[in-house]
């Protein structure tokens, strides 16, 4: 009888473990925390790509509607992918779009734009990598929509812009 | 010429010693956090773009005064609890915190109950 308890408790066991680890294998391991803060007015400065300028990046935020800030780099590649959105969202005329120049040199950047087309309303350059880690960035590409008025991320966007993330834009931004 | 030589050498001696210094203060700091973006490695350990970054902001935090508390909490703001590598006590994790002690009291029965049968 108490053999029969082992052998039923160990073949339990292992088809519990199995399930677990069966569960387990469906499971995204892309962690996605639950952001307590995600206000943007930050007091620090940075350059424009273009001139040696200084600016608050709450300076380039208009009073109204909605700014997108686009975290990009020449030498990344999903970032070429993602370009073609980003200038479609510029021809639409409905926001600005501020581009952070993430670890970059900034002949490769500019040579980048030239090639690929500027959607950017305002370029801020990040050669450290620290203002990125201010929004809670992880890499690049990153994208965030912000609510100019209260300063607040509506939405991130980890990872290149695609089809589905381009249509959540364009109907938060109508 | 003697004498230069050796001033030197302790003027570099001390130099090193307060390099040191600093980066101990964001090595303990960056080893209790995760680096978010490769698996299975500490800040500390990775060299990820994201990790090198990550310990600039510390040594400039520690710069600007803020105490380890404070660095934490500010990390925490921005990525969430998980950049951390101590769990908070709340319902998600109340199972990780109470299934220790449950074992123990567990095995602590079962040990009892051994030693006064024989």
């Amino acid at each position: 009888m108490s053999k029969n308890i082992k052998l039923i408790s160990i073949v339990l066991f292992t088809l519990f473990s199995f399930f677990i680890l069966l569960k387990g294998l469906d499971k995204s391991n892309i962690y996605s925390p639950e952001i307590k803060e995600n206000n943007v007015n930050f007091n620090f400065k940075a350059k424009y790509l273009f001139s040696e300028e200084e600016v608050f990046i709450n300076e380039l935020l208009n009073n109204e509607g909605v700014s997108l800030i686009n975290i990009w780099a020449s030498w990344c590649l999903p970032c070429r992918d993602e370009h073609a959105y980003l200038l479609n969202l510029k021809s639409l005329n409905k926001l600005s779009i501020i581009g952070i120049n993430y670890k970059d040199d900034e002949k490769n950047a500019k040579q980048f734009l030239s090639e690929l087309g500027n959607p950017y309303t305002n370029i801020i350059t990040d050669p450290k990598g620290i203002n990125s880690i201010e929004f809670g960035a992880f890499g690049v590409p990153e994208t965030y929509l912000i609510d100019n008025k209260s300063k607040l991320i509506i939405q991130k966007f980890i990872g290149p812009l695609d089809d589905k993330s381009f249509a959540k834009i364009i109907n938060l931004v109508q | 010429m003697k004498i230069l030589f050796r001033l030197l050498i302790i003027l570099l001696f001390f130099q090193n010693y307060s390099l040191a210094e600093t980066s101990q203060e964001v090595d303990k700091i960056s080893k209790n956090l995760r680096c978010l973006i490769c698996q299975g490695q500490s800040v500390y350990d990775s060299q990820s773009d994201f990790a090198l970054s990550m310990k600039i902001v510390i040594q400039n935090k520690i710069d600007e005064g803020k105490n380890d508390e404070q660095i934490y909490e500010y990390l925490k703001a921005k990525y969430g609890e998980w950049i951390v590598y101590d769990p908070e006590v709340n319902k998600n994790t109340i199972l990780l915190w109470v299934l220790p002690l449950i074992l123990f009291v567990f095995g602590g029965i079962l040990i009892i109950r051994k030693v006064s049968i024989k």
